[in-house]
């Protein structure tokens, strides 16, 4: 039964990445993605990563592929990407090492497989009890500091992509920030 | 019969290199961004399944980790894309070639 839904997903997962590359449109390119992250969840629910793979659904499938959405529809979705290689070859060449890495990655894989074959004990117990009791007792500093983080990654989107940014110089010629009101007469 | 562990290490290790060939491949900003997103979940794809291999939690906590400086990773990135775009009409990573403008 496990074997029969990875080999089912598997397939989806690669070839919804692959697609991914090769969408000229950003949005069906992030449509893909979000058929991407959906089956690594299933992954995650075979590996008996419960909380993980609910976690994947809502936040990289929900929030952040909103917000790349949002931002493509912000910034334009008819825009046609530039079909010059700026570094001759460059294509051709990515795709060859890519290939490259492919096999190497593989190759080492292939090479630890004694160690991947062995099934590992089952765990026992509830896998979101295990991971909270983990997480707020051997981890809970590195949980604090992550809030720290999203605090201060939310500040510097909202100083990033404000609209009058204030002490860059050729912004000089635009109105300074606050201007506004006073021209109502 | 449970999956063997290598074949979800060997799925990661392709998503893995098809998100790299579409950083190298792709001049959209947006969609390198959304390869790099495809890198990050393969590398916690891989955490997972060697967490399900030791039999312990501390893999899934550190993807755990990783997904939430994935969040503010996308977040700081897709601002500052938008603060280019603003500057000049363009997402395009070629036209973007000077680290002051």
């Amino acid at each position: 039964m496990d074997l029969i839904v990875f080999w089912i997903m598997a397939p989806v997962s690669v070839g919804a990445a692959v697609l991914m590359l090769l969408q000229r449109n950003a949005v069906y390119a992030a449509l893909f993605l979000v058929l991407n992250q959906f089956t690594l969840a299933v992954f995650f629910v075979l590996l008996d990563a419960h909380f993980l793979a609910a976690v994947q659904v809502i936040v990289y499938a929900g929030a952040i592929m909103v917000l790349f959405l949002f931002v493509i529809m912000f910034l334009g979705v008819d825009r046609r990407e530039a079909l010059v290689e700026p570094i001759r070859g460059q294509r051709g060449l990515a795709i060859g090492l890519g290939l490259l890495l492919a096999a190497g990655v593989v190759l080492a894989i292939g090479l630890g497989i004694g160690l991947a074959r062995a099934p590992g004990p089952a765990p026992g117990g509830d896998n979101i009890e295990a991971v909270a009791r983990v997480l707020f007792t051997d981890y809970v500093f590195p949980f604090e500091l992550t809030s720290i983080l999203l605090i201060i990654a939310a500040v510097a989107a909202m100083v990033l992509a404000r609209r009058k940014a204030r002490g860059l110089p050729d912004l000089a010629d635009e109105a300074p920030a606050g201007r506004e009101p006073e021209r109502v007469p | 019969m449970r999956t063997p562990i290598a074949f979800f290490l060997v799925v990661s290790a392709l998503l893995f290199t098809i998100g790299t060939v579409g950083v190298l491949v792709r001049r959209n900003a947006l969609v390198i961004f959304m390869s790099i997103e495809l890198q990050l979940n393969a590398v916690n794809l891989t955490l997972i399944a060697f967490s399900r291999q030791l039999g312990e939690v501390n893999g899934q906590v550190l993807a755990f980790f990783s997904m939430v400086v994935a969040a503010a990773e996308v977040v700081v990135g897709l601002a500052i894309i938008v603060a280019i775009f603003r500057r000049r009409v363009s997402a395009n990573v070629d036209d973007i070639n000077l680290l002051r403008w």
